[in-house]
């Protein structure tokens, strides 16, 4: 990995860092926590579907639903977070869970329990990205993450069947 | 039940890798990309939430300041350079490396004054406004300001204080962004002394 896509990569969290803290900062009167998290997953939603149009602009068409999920895991996070996701699981019947362990945009914070209550912050930007890029792709979903330990966490896909 | 996810050699076909001096290019500025659009969004929501442009340029200016602060650390960590010595250096340092490593393109440095401290960057392509339409009414805004706000925040912190201006962001006709630096002076470094004390501490 040469020294020019690292810093990319620096540059993309720090303005992340300073976007979350200026959400909650012009929230500050008054409004709940539960608007600043939409406004962010909002955010990452338009972001999700500009990017997916860029990287998919000459891939082959996705047979189903499964081999978007997999290109989700492999070249859109290879893309975005310059690794792959840790771990695909799903029931068949429309949820899948993404688990990375060693999510980029946490690794900085805490290695642990420590900041647990300030991952979802975090986290909101990213739920948007993926939800952004499967819509664009043709899927409706609800993306929700979990974290018990930093930085490790799991990204929940609820397909909606319309 | 339960798949693991292969690191397969197929991704070793997508060629992320390529060095930014590459005709293909193309996979620098996916790394590049996702910041752009993130700013985007960003500069989005601060038109929903700012009425006037001159909010949303200070807002800018000030996030650009902080993230700045932190990003001259890790432009130092990659680049290993040493101290410039005039301003000229600096200015050199900040055109042909920093805005390379982090933006993927290269500004012009010109209309040196006669002090030899003031001096524009010209950005013939600015990578923010890659994928941007600004509507008439906001007509005040400074795209581009976040590059102030991080130049003068990154400075500040090698004690250089500078007077950064946006002139010209590539808005309708006018293609190129540029962006007046000056700079003012160096901080004195802070040193703790012993001082005499005047009244002995009681036991």
């Amino acid at each position: 990995m040469n020294k020019q896509e690292m810093a990319d990569e620096a540059l993309f969290q720090l303005l992340h860092i300073e976007i979350v803290s200026y959400v909650y900062k012009s929230a500050e009167q008054g409004e709940e926590s539960g608007r600043c998290v939409t406004k962010l997953e909002n955010m990452g939603f338009r972001v999700g579907q500009g990017l997916i149009e860029r990287f998919t602009k000459d891939t082959a068409r996705f047979k189903d639903e499964l081999d978007v999920m997999k290109f989700i895991c492999k070249d859109f996070w290879t893309s975005v977070f310059k690794k792959q996701i840790d771990n695909l699981r799903t029931n068949h019947q429309g949820i899948y869970v993404l688990q990375d362990n060693k999510f980029r945009l946490l690794t900085q914070m805490s290695a642990g329990k420590q900041y647990l209550e300030h991952a979802p912050k975090y986290l909101a930007f990213t739920c948007g990205l993926v939800r952004g890029a499967l819509s664009n792709l043709g899927i409706k979903s609800i993306v929700t993450v979990e974290v018990t330990t930093m930085p490790a966490c799991k990204f929940q896909v609820m397909i909606q069947k319309v | 039940m339960s798949r693991q996810s292969r690191r397969r050699s197929e991704k070793q076909q997508i060629d992320w890798h390529l060095p930014s001096t590459s005709s293909t290019g193309s996979a620098y500025h996916m790394g590049t990309e996702l910041f752009i659009l993130t700013y985007g969004t960003l500069v989005a929501q601060l038109c929903e939430d700012c009425e006037k442009d001159e909010d949303i340029n200070k807002v800018l200016d000030k996030m650009g300041h902080n993230i700045g602060t932190r990003l001259v650390e890790d432009f130092l960590a990659r680049s290993n350079i040493t101290q410039c010595r005039n301003s000229y250096e600096t200015a050199e340092v900040i055109a042909k490396v920093a805005f390379k490593m982090y933006l993927g393109v290269t500004p012009r440095v010109t209309f040196w004054n006669q002090a030899g401290d003031d001096c524009s960057l010209f950005l013939e392509k600015n990578p923010l406004r890659g994928y941007v339409e600004i509507p008439e009414k906001h007509s005040n805004l400074l795209y581009s300001n976040m590059i102030c706000g991080i130049l003068r925040g990154a400075l500040k912190m090698v004690r250089l204080q500078v007077d950064i201006q946006l002139l010209h962001d590539s808005v309708n006709d006018d293609k190129v962004t540029e962006i007046r630096m000056k700079l003012m002076r160096r901080h004195k470094a802070v040193r703790t002394v012993e001082k005499e004390q005047k009244h002995p501490v009681g036991t």
